[in-house]
């Protein structure tokens, strides 16, 4: 059965690092829904964060075929709700005087702010897992969205588990 | 010790073990082959007449001497040309590193001349590749490209060294030859249910692929046979792993397998798999592949487990270490009812051949037959891709392990001859190249290279004037229409070309040749070409059809 998934991956931060982990997925042809990269508290590593749909055994291969990288240091799946997820959004919308209470109510509800205001626009920053994210796009979508933006999923575990250099087994 | 960039490659190459390098210069490794220029008495350069034979030249030394094979091409053409070369040794896990020279890294991404981003190309076909920023790395990933070659699961390794990276000076000293990786180790209890799984079999059926090669454990897969008195099958990279002489030994099964080995699989109740990883060739049909068994999957890479066949037990392991500790938890095993199976499909599988091969004609199967009666136990045997490759596969009785130079997974035609060069610097013997017309048109310009080497290779051409391969499927499933599978248009005349490049030039035209001829040609010191007129109608068989299972076996087609 298809389910989504998230897994970690610590690389050497080093050139070509990215092509080569995005590149195992095409050419195994395995999905990639959202890809996160930046360095890590040790500046030796980066981490990517991989949010993906596939069966058991997809998901399976796909952490062997990750493990198979040289500069791959460690892959874990983060699970949930073991791990916390985190997205963020930035969605420009009409500043138009007749919908703008309706946007600026949705702001507050789903916790979010408005980070550029002009005449015409403004800019909503909206941080939460997903889902959260897509009710908000789906509640202003309505209201004229011009622009739009998502860093796809961070994910970190919960509690004393750490992926970290020392915590490689590579 | 200073010295130059292009230098310390020489000197790291020669320090990882390298005594034979196969390459071609070019503008952007000018340095690095002065720097081989020097030092000609501690490394020996194999000019070849194309980078892509070198590519396979490097390809069929590592096959056959078990060492990491090297070759040297230059920037953009020379390095694109390596890629067949490289991708024949990734599919087939041989362990190569290619030293690529490149422009100035000033003069990088601006698509200057003679500049292609061979890191890029080749990402998707190496164990791993690095571009050489600075000199100071120059050395330790060299040794690294090494290491990352034979370790584990080996596989072709690329360094691009830019020219101003060969031209910079830095200090050198020597280091030791890199050891592979240690292996993960099968844990006690995964053995422990493996022999457990043995034990309740009662139609066992070891199977090999090239992983055994590899891990060199043909000793202990007889013994596992032995003791579980079981027959043994192979995959194509599994050959002359085990004797074919060993009674226990069924051949190569699959798409063109031998009969017994693929009946003998599909009935099997448990199929001890040991370095294969289950290809499309050797299965057919997934869905209906070992219905009746379970397998037991033991291979060095933890990603072929589960990956194209899912199994009822997978082991990520160091083969040798398994397999050893495995024989001492099996018990002694006699399946006589099994065995007597067996004997009856090799029976069966006889008479087939008897029925496809008739005396009097020019058959691959008497040609192979009587070229094998003049080759060692340890001769190298390299083949191209096609017909004359499966009837190689079937048909030579490999009596060693590391003896078979043929490109299984990406199934290169124009392997061959390269396969063949190389093949015969590793082992300094007396080399065969079987080869059909379509595959040798493809590299025969290294014939070039066996000349001006005077390298003892006995090229056996099977010529039927057809692609033959391509016009079986013709045949069997496109209703004979043979687009673009005749050759004979091209009235190439094989004997001339061996004349132009030097070589001395037999043909076999009828089945009263074959003797003395293959005598004569064998008897020649040199390289020789040896041109077999076969039927183009011959087939290869028995033949499951792409994506059949074993009741679809053919064994025997009706001639036009």
């Amino acid at each position: 059965m298809e389910k989504k998934f998230v897994i970690a991956i610590l690389v050497e931060n080093q050139p070509s690092v990215l092509t080569r982990v995005s590149g195992m997925f095409t050419r195994r042809a395995f999905n990639i829904d959202s890809l996160t990269v930046g360095e890590t508290e040790d500046p030796n590593y980066s981490r990517i964060t991989i949010y993906a749909t596939g069966d058991d055994s997809t998901r399976k291969q796909v952490m062997k075929q990750l493990r198979k990288l040289y500069n791959v240091k460690e892959v874990k799946v983060m699970e949930h709700p073991k791990s916390v997820y985190r997205e963020l959004a930035l969605i420009k919308l009409k500043n138009d005087p007749q919908t703008r209470q309706e946007v600026l109510s949705a702001v507050d509800i789903f916790r979010s702010k408005i980070v550029d205001f002009s005449p015409s626009t403004l800019c909503v920053e909206i941080t939460g897992e997903s889902s959260k994210i897509e009710a908000f796009i789906a509640l202003v979508k309505p209201l004229g969205i011009l622009e739009m933006c998502r860093t796809g999923i961070v994910a970190l575990e919960r509690g004393s588990e750490f992926l970290n250099s020392d915590t490689c087994v590579k | 010790m200073i010295l130059s960039g292009a230098e310390i490659v020489v000197e790291t190459l020669i320090e990882q073990g390298t005594d034979v390098v196969f390459g071609y210069p070019g503008g952007q490794v000018i340095d690095l082959y002065d720097a081989l220029y020097t030092r000609s008495d501690r490394i020996h350069h194999v000019l070849t007449a194309h980078e892509q034979g070198a590519s396979h030249a490097a390809d069929g030394y590592a096959r056959i001497s078990g060492k990491v094979g090297v070759v040297i091409a230059t920037s953009g053409p020379g390095a694109t040309n390596l890629v067949t070369g490289i991708a024949t040794a990734y599919l087939d896990s041989i362990p190569l590193v290619a030293i690529t020279g490149n422009v100035p890294n000033s003069l990088i991404g601006r698509d200057s001349f003679q500049e292609v981003d061979i890191t890029g190309i080749t990402l998707p076909i190496t164990k791993h590749n690095f571009f050489v920023k600075s000199v100071d790395q120059l050395a330790d990933t060299i040794r690294e490209a090494f290491a990352i070659a034979k370790s584990g699961r080996p596989g072709p390794v690329l360094v691009d060294v830019p020219k101003d990276v060969q031209k910079a000076a830095f200090e050198y000293a020597a280091a030791a030859v890199m050891e592979k990786t240690p292996q993960r180790k099968a844990k006690d209890e995964k053995l422990q249910n493996a022999a457990e799984m043995i034990a309740a079999s009662e139609k066992p059926y070891i199977y090999i692929g090239g992983g055994v090669v590899t891990a060199g454990v043909s000793e202990e897969i007889i013994a596992l046979a032995d003791m579980l008195d079981a027959p043994i099958g192979c995959t194509m990279m599994g050959l002359s792993a085990v004797p074919d002489d060993n009674p226990r030994f069924l051949g190569m099964e699959g798409m063109h397998g031998h009969y017994a080995s693929s009946v003998g699989q599909d009935e099997a109740d448990l199929i001890i798999t040991i370095g294969a990883r289950f290809s499309d060739r050797a299965t057919g049909n997934v869905a209906k592949y070992a219905r009746r068994a379970k397998i037991l999957h033991m291979d060095t890479d933890g990603a072929e487990l589960n990956k194209n066949v899912s199994v009822h037990m997978s082991i990520e392991c160091d083969i040798q270490d398994a397999l050893t500790r495995l024989l001492k938890l099996v018990k002694k095993q006699n399946h006589p009812e099994w065995m007597a199976r067996i004997a009856e499909l090799k029976a069966e599988e006889d008479k087939q051949l008897r029925d496809i091969t008739p005396e009097d004609k020019l058959t691959p199967y008497a040609l192979i037959k009587e070229v094998s009666k003049h080759t060692e136990p340890d001769t190298p045997v390299a083949t191209d891709v096609g017909q004359h490759q499966m009837w190689t596969a079937q048909y030579y009785p490999f009596a060693k392990p590391r003896t078979f130079a043929s490109s299984g997974g990406l199934g290169t035609m124009g392997y061959g001859l390269g396969a063949a060069i190389g093949a015969a610097y590793a082992s300094g013997k007396k080399t065969v190249l079987f080869t059909g017309d379509g595959s040798f048109g493809m590299n025969l310009n290294e014939l070039a290279t066996l000349s001006a080497n005077n390298v003892p290779v006995v090229i056996v051409l099977m010529n039927n004037g057809v692609l033959g391969m391509v016009r079986q499927w013709q045949t069997l499933f496109f209703d004979r229409h043979y687009s673009n599978t005749m050759l004979t248009d091209r009235k190439t005349d094989f004997m001339k070309l061996a004349d132009a490049f030097g070589i001395a030039g037999y043909r076999i035209s009828e089945k009263s040749e074959l003797e003395s001829v293959i005598a004569k040609a064998f008897a020649e010191e040199g390289p020789v070409l040896v041109e077999c007129m076969i039927d183009k109608d011959e087939f290869v068989l028995p033949m499951l059809p792409p994506g059949g299972c074993i009741e679809d076996i053919i064994v025997k087609v009706e001639g036009e």
